[in-house]
Order: structure tokens, then sequence, then C-alpha cells
């Protein structure tokens, strides 16, 4: 009986410093300001999930050609306006683009 | 020991609580140190329900009949393995592993997603809300950890439980259930944080998945754990206990289905909410029905106490969820329209619309008689008829969207190219269907509907491959193998779906083989004599009894012919259980390779002088539906593989800072 007395207070005691562990490595800290997306990020989300989902439906679009689920006839009608849209996010993206032009996979040749 | 039990139990009550509510605090004022603080209680809180479970696992191991709960259900003759799975042999054991499973879970997820901040901040009062009830539960209502001077022996383990899938069946169940909890958290976090982008999918796509999958492997070993064990020559009876464990089952299967049409769309975000929250309330009433024994079933091993409490906890999950869902509406708004109801999206939604349809018409089915036992005082329940006719309305249309989904282009779908890629897989499916009629398979309508659309569904999968295949020799000029490989390495959620669907087909097609096709023959047989079943000759030779480890059990001997070649000697009989005072039936099972069928054979009595009422079954196709088991599995396996090149494209997504460090 006692041992387990002992066992389940030291179980409680690390507990204990566990939860309080970020208080203690930072008593007094420059902020303790929880970060959240501002209106700023939350756009380029945004527009992020757009380009994404637009270059998808692209290659999928290929793809279902290729399969011959998608006759010629649609899929001149649909090709013009997904690159548009393509085109539109990728735009509205560019700065963020700029200043990461390489390291997007989507970017690059990819066979489905 | 059980002290310690109590002890760690309260510390994780506390943990969660803390994290439940520090963390809505936390995260409604936007404070970093507490959030993380509740965070690190809700890590803490899995080693300390580990502690629990290790203390209870001790005395079940022990037979330390002090703890009520392992007298209750172990004995000293029990064997060592179904003592330890006892652990989830009880309700209070049960508990307990729910919120083992929970906290393990909470900690992974958690930590896995512990740069994505904003959002993690809300999941973490939300899983330890639900953490929160579970040890409340453990620590004052239903406690493993009760104890009573020892009894001389214990109760023992109902006979049906001494099976070896005790030992993977419920825990699979568990895996499942529990699972289903992370994206609903995820979901409402993202609610609460109105972080409505795909953030919280992408985070939780694998879990939902491996929950789905887990449901689905131990409802297929449940299934085959009946049809072994139970001994009345099925392996579903739609119980309301199985039915407990398919209805989140369906709703998880839909949610999968329609979360690719936001992902691809940027659709149905409503409709997604809806479905992550009716699947895992739906996952809390299977647990309830499994441990109130507010319903009648085979599963409900003992009345209790927690009914109440369950159905208020589902009552304001369900109250809390709803009106999350209401109040964010505006931002969940889609700014893409369906473009045309026949397309691949539309197709998902009709899927989508069949699977919920069958998912509350068997909710329906299950709070029947609750329902009526309340407002008239007298118990009425709907039987296997109104399930199957369900299951015939809703579960046909299903396996033929299964076909026709992948055929049909995203967007909008011509009839010139839906009758080109339609061709094959139609040829396909009436060559089979007028080859069974003229085999005389046309006295069950439900079985040749089901063999023709399995049919057309298994020619689109095949066709799908192989035009895939064909898409991408085109295209990079690869050999077929590597052509192939590629495609499914680098699509794995399709192909992986793909696969799934064949396991669909093969369950399809063993479940109309084994039911609408299958034959029944009972006859009482002296030693000697013979009976023909379906073209297969049963002679009962003999009888023999021998003592096992905590039963006595009798065997008859029947030698099992066909075309007069001895194919098999069987050994159908029955188990007594001294302690747990019951009588089992032990069948005994022919695997013909011949038909992929059996011949399953029940000793349904023994007479004193050896007189063999034996009842035998002729089941064809039936393993089909174990080996479809296998190919779901590799199919989920597939789709849940980590693809490399998608998690960096994630990453850069979602922390753009991170993937560039």
């Amino acid at each position: 009986m006692a041992w387990a007395l002992v066992l389940a207070a030291v179980l409680a005691v690390l507990a204990v410093v566990f939860v309080a562990r970020p208080f203690l490595r930072e008593p007094t800290p420059a902020s303790d300001r929880l970060d959240e997306p501002g209106e700023a990020e939350r756009r380029r989300l945004g527009l992020v999930e757009e380009r994404d989902r637009a270059l998808a439906a692209l290659k999928e679009l290929e793809f279902d050609h290729r399969t011959g689920k998608v006759s010629d006839e649609d899929y001149r009608r649909q090709v013009g306006a997904l690159r548009r849209r393509a085109a539109e996010a990728l735009r509205a993206l560019e700065p963020r683009v700029d200043a990461a032009p390489s390291r997007h996979p989507v970017d690059r040749e990819r066979v489905p | 020991m059980a002290a310690l039990g109590r002890a760690a139990l309260l510390i994780a009550l506390g943990l969660v609580a803390y994290a439940l509510v520090a963390g809505s605090y936390a995260a409604w004022k936007r404070r970093r140190r507490l959030a993380l603080s509740a965070q690190n209680a809700l890590l803490a809180a899995f080693p300390a329900t580990v502690v629990a479970a290790v203390v209870l696992w001790v005395a079940l191991g022990r037979r330390d009949l002090t703890f009520q709960y392992v007298a209750q259900h172990t004995s000293h003759s029990l064997p060592l393995g179904y003592a330890l799975a006892a652990f989830w042999g009880g309700q209070e054991g049960s508990l307990l592993l729910w919120l083992l499973i929970l906290t393990g879970y909470a900690a992974l997820a958690v930590w896995l997603n512990r740069r994505s901040r904003e959002l993690v901040a809300w999941v973490v009062p939300v899983l330890g809300l639900v953490a929160t009830f579970f040890a409340f539960m453990l620590c004052f209502v239903s406690s493993p950890f009760v104890t009573a001077p020892a009894p001389s022996d214990g109760a023992g383990m109902v006979p049906s439980l001494q099976n070896p899938y005790m030992l993977a069946h419920p825990p699979m169940l568990y895996l499942g259930y529990v699972g289903l909890t992370i994206p609903y958290a995820f979901a409402m976090g993202a609610l609460l944080s109105r972080r409505t982008d795909e953030r919280w999918i992408v985070a939780t796509r694998r879990w939902t998945l491996a929950a789905w999958t887990f449901l689905g492997v131990g409802q297929l070993l449940g299934a085959h754990w009946a049809y072994v064990e139970i001994g009345w020559g099925g392996y579903y009876a739609w119980d309301p206990v199985e039915n407990a464990a398919l209805m989140p089952w369906l709703a998880a299967t839909a949610f999968l289905h329609s979360v690719m049409i936001q992902e691809k769309r940027g659709m149905l975000k409503v409709w997604n909410m809806v479905l992550v929250a009716l699947a895992f309330c739906l996952s809390l009433f299977g647990t309830f029905l499994t441990r109130s024994g507010v319903v009648n079933s085979v599963h409900s091993f003992s009345q209790s106490s927690i009914g109440g409490w369950f159905l208020g906890f589902i009552v304001v999950m369900t109250l809390f969820s709803v009106a999350l869902v209401y109040l964010r509406l505006p931002l969940l708004r889609a700014r893409t329209r369906l473009e045309s109801l026949v397309s691949r999206e539309a197709t998902f939604l009709y899927n989508n619309l069949l699977l919920v349809a069958l998912c509350l018409t068997i909710l329906w089915g299950v709070v029947y008689p609750i329902l009526s036992e309340a407002l008239r005082g007298e118990t009425r329940s709907v039987s296997k008829p109104y399930y199957d006719f369900f299951l015939h309305t809703f579960g046909l249309p299903l396996l033929l969207l299964m076909g026709i989904g992948p055929l049909v282009a995203w967007r909008r779908a011509s009839l010139r190219a839906l009758g080109r890629t339609f061709l094959v897989p139609f040829a396909v499916a009436v060559a089979v269907g007028v080859a069974l009629l003229a085999a005389g398979f046309g006295d069950s309508l439900p079985g040749l509907l089901t063999y023709t659309f399995a049919a057309f569904a298994a020619a689109s999968i095949v066709l799908e491959f192989q035009r895939g295949t064909a898409a991408r020799r085109s295209i990079a000029g690869e050999s077929r193998l590597r052509a192939f490989t590629m495609l499914v390495s680098r699509n794995r959620r399709r192909y992986g779906g793909y696969i799934v669907h064949a396991a669909v087909v093969l369950l399809a097609i063993g479940i109309a083989g084994s039911s609408a096709y299958q034959t029944i023959r009972e006859r009482a047989l002296a030693r000697g004599q013979s009976m023909e079943v379906a073209g297969y000759t049963l002679t009962y030779t003999g009888l023999a009894t021998r003592q096992l480890a905590n039963a006595q059990a009798v065997r008859a001997t029947v030698d099992v012919s066909r075309g007069g070649s001895h194919v098999a000697t069987l050994h159908p009989g029955k188990n007594s259980y001294p302690v747990e005072q019951q009588v089992s039936n032990e069948v005994s099972i022919y695997h013909d390779p011949r038909t992929v069928g059996d011949v399953f054979t029940i000793a349904d009595q023994i007479d004193p002088n050896g007189t063999l009422y034996l009842k035998v079954l002729v089941k064809p196709l039936v393993n089909l539906i174990w080996i479809a088991g296998l190919v779901f599995v590799a199919g989920s396996l597939v789709a849940m593989w980590p693809d490399a090149l998608e998690q960096r494209r994630l990453a850069e997504r979602y922390e753009p800072e991170a993937a560039l460090a």
C-alpha cells in the first residue's frame, strides 16, 4: 500500500512538473501571445489551396483525356478555364512565389 | 496495488480536465504558455493511463481476486491469454481501454501537429473534453479498481469469449471507434479557431483512414469469430452491437469520399463537418450500446448503470457539434458549385447519400426497440427482413456506383465519352448476368444482381488500372511493370482506394454466395448413417470425449466425401464449462478450395445413446469474405502509405518558413 502511494506521488509530481514546464522554462517571456494567422496569411493559404486545386485539376483532366474518360470536345472546353484559374491563383501569389520559386514540387513536371 | 490504479486514474482525470479548462482559456485568450501547458497535460495523461492499465493487467495475470473486476471476469483455471484479454471483456476494462487508446492517440496526434499551434490550441480542449468524460466515468462511476474480500474462485469468462479472436477483435474495434475522435477533434478545433481551410483535413487524413481500417478489420474479425465460434452458421446477424460498429464505419466511408470533393473542388465543407461529427457520435453510441446493456444483444454481457451518463454525453457532444457547425456556417460556404449531375463529384455525392441513408435506416432499426419501450412500454424490434430490404435497396446501387464512379470524369462527362468507357464493363456485366441466369441462379434476384453489379465493378477497376498504366506508358515510355508500379505509387490514395473497392466486390460476392445460394440440411444420425447435402456425403462414424483445461469436450467424427472420394474428417461437438455452468457449440468446417466455400457442421444435440442431430450448411464462396479482408488491408495500406513529395508540398503550403529552413 505504501509503495503504491509513493509511486502515485512520484507520478503526480512528474505530471505537475511536465505541465508547468512552459512556465518554468520561460518565467518572463518577451511575448506570451499565441500566434494566429493574420488576414494576409489566411488569404495566402486560400490562394495556395486554389492554385494546388487548379493545377491538380489540370493534371487530372490531361490524364482523363489520355485514358478516354474525357472526349476531345470536353477537354477543349474545360482546359482553357482551368488554365485561367491556375494562372490567376499563381499571379495572385506572385510575390510569394518569387520568394521561393524552386522549392514547389507542384511546379515540377510530374506524370500522374 | 488497486490504490496505485485508482491514483493513476485520478491523475489522468486531473490532467485531461486541465487540458480541457486551461486549454480552452488559453485558446480563447491566446495565451501561448498556457496552451503549451495544456498540451503537455494531454501528453502526460497517456503515461498516467498506461500505469492504470498495467495495474489492471498485472491483477488479471495474477488472478488477484480481491479486484472485483478480476473476480467477475476470470477464474483460476482460465488460460493466461484469456485472463489478460478480460481487460476488454467487461465494462470497466473496456472504458479503461477507451481512455488508454484515446490518450495515446491524442498524445501522438498533438505531437505530430505541434507546429500548427493555432489549430492544435483548440484541438487540445476538444480531446480533453472527450477524455475527461471517460476518466470521470472510470474514477467515479465504473472503476476497475474496486476491491473486496477475494472469493475462492472467480466467475470465469463467458465461453463464447474464450476464443483467440477475443485477443484481436475488441481491441481492433476500439482502435477504430476511438480513432474517429481525432478527425472529429481537429474538425471542431478548425471551427473553433475559424480555420476552415484544409489544414485539419490534411492533419487527419491518415488518422481517418487508419480508424476506418481498424473498424473494418475489427468487424471482419468479429464476423469470422461469430462464424467459427457462436455456432449458428452465419457471420452477421444484424445484432444491435454489430450494427453499432457498422454505422460509424458507413459514416466514415461517406466522409472519406466526400472529403475528396472538398480537397479537389472546395465543395461540401458543411457536409464534411456533419459527417465527421456523425461518425464520432456514432462511435460513442456504439460504445454505449455495447456496454450499457440497453438492448438485447449477444454482445451485451452485462446490464449496467452507465447508460444514462453515456446518453447524456452523446447528447452534449451532438448539440455541441451542431451548434458549432451552425455558428460557423458563413465560413463554410463553398465558392464552387456542382457543374453537372453526370460527373465524378456527382457520383461521390450519390454514394454519400446512399451510405448515409443506409447508416440512418440501420440506426432506426437499432433505436426502434429502445424508443418503443420508452414511449409505449413494450419492446418491439425489427429483424433481418427489415435490414435485408434496406441493404438491397441502398447496398446494390452502391455496388453499381462503385463501378460507375471511376469511369466518370471530374466536373463534366459527355455521353459519347461515357459510352466509350462504359462499353467493356457493361458488356462484362451483361455476359455474367446472362450466363448466371442460364445456369439457374435466377431464383434469387438480389443474388443475381449482386453478382452482375460486382462483375461490372470488377471490370471497371481492372480497366482503371489497365488504362492508367497504358496512359503512363504513352507519356513516360516506361515498361508495363514500371508504369504500373509508378502509377500506383504516385497516386496511392486513388489506386489504394480501387484496391479497397476490389475488396468490397469480393465481400459482396462472398455474402451473396453464402447467403442467397446456401444449402441447409438437418438430420438425426445414428453411428454409421450418412446424409447428402449439395453434392457432399457426410457419414457419422463415432463419438469421443476429452478433458480440456477448463471444459469437458464431446466431439463427433463425421467423414465428408464428394463424388465418392473422401475429402475431410470433421469433429463438430460441444464444450461444457463447469465454472461458468454453460455449454457451447463447437462447429467443424471443411474449406473446399474448389468452390472457395465451406461445409459447415453443427452438432445441434448429442443424445446419451450416441444419436447425433447434425446440422449442415454448404456455403458457396464464403471464404471470399475473409480474403476480402486481406485485400481491404492491402488497399488501405497503399492509400495510407506516406508520399514524400506530397508531404513536402503540404509542408510548404502550411509552414512555408519551416519548409524552407
